[in-house]
């Protein structure tokens, strides 16, 4: 960064970078849940009839 | 599983709402800082995942407390939720901060006090999902994993507190910057009052994201214990 600048410094890019990171790892995340509840609802459902055998 | 209750569906839209005002606010509302310019803007999302970090493993020491009294497993999946979360928001905090860091220190990375001490946190925390991996008996994990979250929080306010006891370049938001502090900026009304709504926010995030997973350590829970019934 040039301190001597008159205005902001052009850091758009970084902005972008960092609400990518912030949005993204937190849709992510509640993906990962998604999936993992359905996988597990799946195994649920498969050890429910090996137990009903 | 039991369908979704009618008050986390409300949490959830209330959530969505409050993130979406959230950014209308960092974006709209928050002037644009003088020096830093728009980066700058990272800051109030930023602090607010470093705060859910914290709060996410002091919930996790709570449970673990509350699982050596009670031997409850209700309390693991509740430790083991709020440290999961905890590592996915210290995770967001350190890799914001790097790029913040980037054109306002001219560096991605340095070994100052707060980032090394968030670091050593992180690592913490990852370790405790090994500890976990590595016991098969349930309630051993859960009494090993208890006793470690409590252990591990002794880092959190080692974090905290870096930037104010130790030598630093990293700004803080709560008292004196130490002189060597780069970064620093005084806050307007309309900035405080956006990061303020940032912590708000973040702490739904915290709650709503905290029930799915204890929902999902529950369900993860019947999964296993039905296994364990099926291979007597």
């Amino acid at each position: 960064m040039n301190l001597s600048q008159l205005g902001p410094a052009d850091t758009t890019s970084y902005m972008i970078a960092g609400f990518a990171v912030i949005f993204g790892v937190m849709l992510l995340y509640v993906l990962s849940l998604v999936v993992r509840t359905r996988n597990l609802e799946k195994d649920l459902e498969v050890l429910a009839e090996l137990d009903h055998e | 599983m039991k369908s979704k209750p009618r008050s986390l569906k409300i949490l959830d839209a209330v959530t969505l709402i409050l993130l979406l005002i959230a950014t209308l606010l960092v974006f709209f509302f928050a002037p644009l800082e003088a020096v830093m310019g728009l980066v700058q803007k990272v800051f109030y999302f930023h602090v607010a995942a470093g705060w859910v970090g914290m709060l996410s493993f002091m919930v996790a020491a709570f449970a673990g407390v509350a699982y050596l009294r009670a031997s409850h497993r209700k309390w693991d999946i509740v430790g083991l939720a709020a440290v999961e979360i905890g590592m996915v928001f210290a995770f967001i905090n350190i890799v914001t901060g790097s790029i913040w860091a980037r054109p306002i220190w001219n560096t991605w990375w340095t070994w100052d006090p707060r980032l090394t001490t968030a670091t050593i946190m992180m690592l913490i925390y990852a370790a405790y999902f090994m500890l976990r991996s590595g016991i098969e008996d349930p309630d051993r994990r859960a009494r090993f994993g208890a006793v470690y979250t409590i252990i591990g929080f002794l880092s959190v306010p080692l974090t905290f507190f870096s930037a104010r006891l130790f030598r630093t370049i990293h700004p803080i938001v709560i008292g004196t910057n130490q002189p060597g502090a780069e970064g620093a900026f005084d806050m307007t009304g309309r900035m405080l009052a956006t990061f303020l709504f940032g912590l708000l926010t973040f702490t739904f995030i915290f709650a709503d994201l905290l029930w799915h997973r204890i929902r999902l350590g529950r369900l993860a829970d019947t999964v296993e214990q039905l296994k364990m019934k099926t291979m007597e």
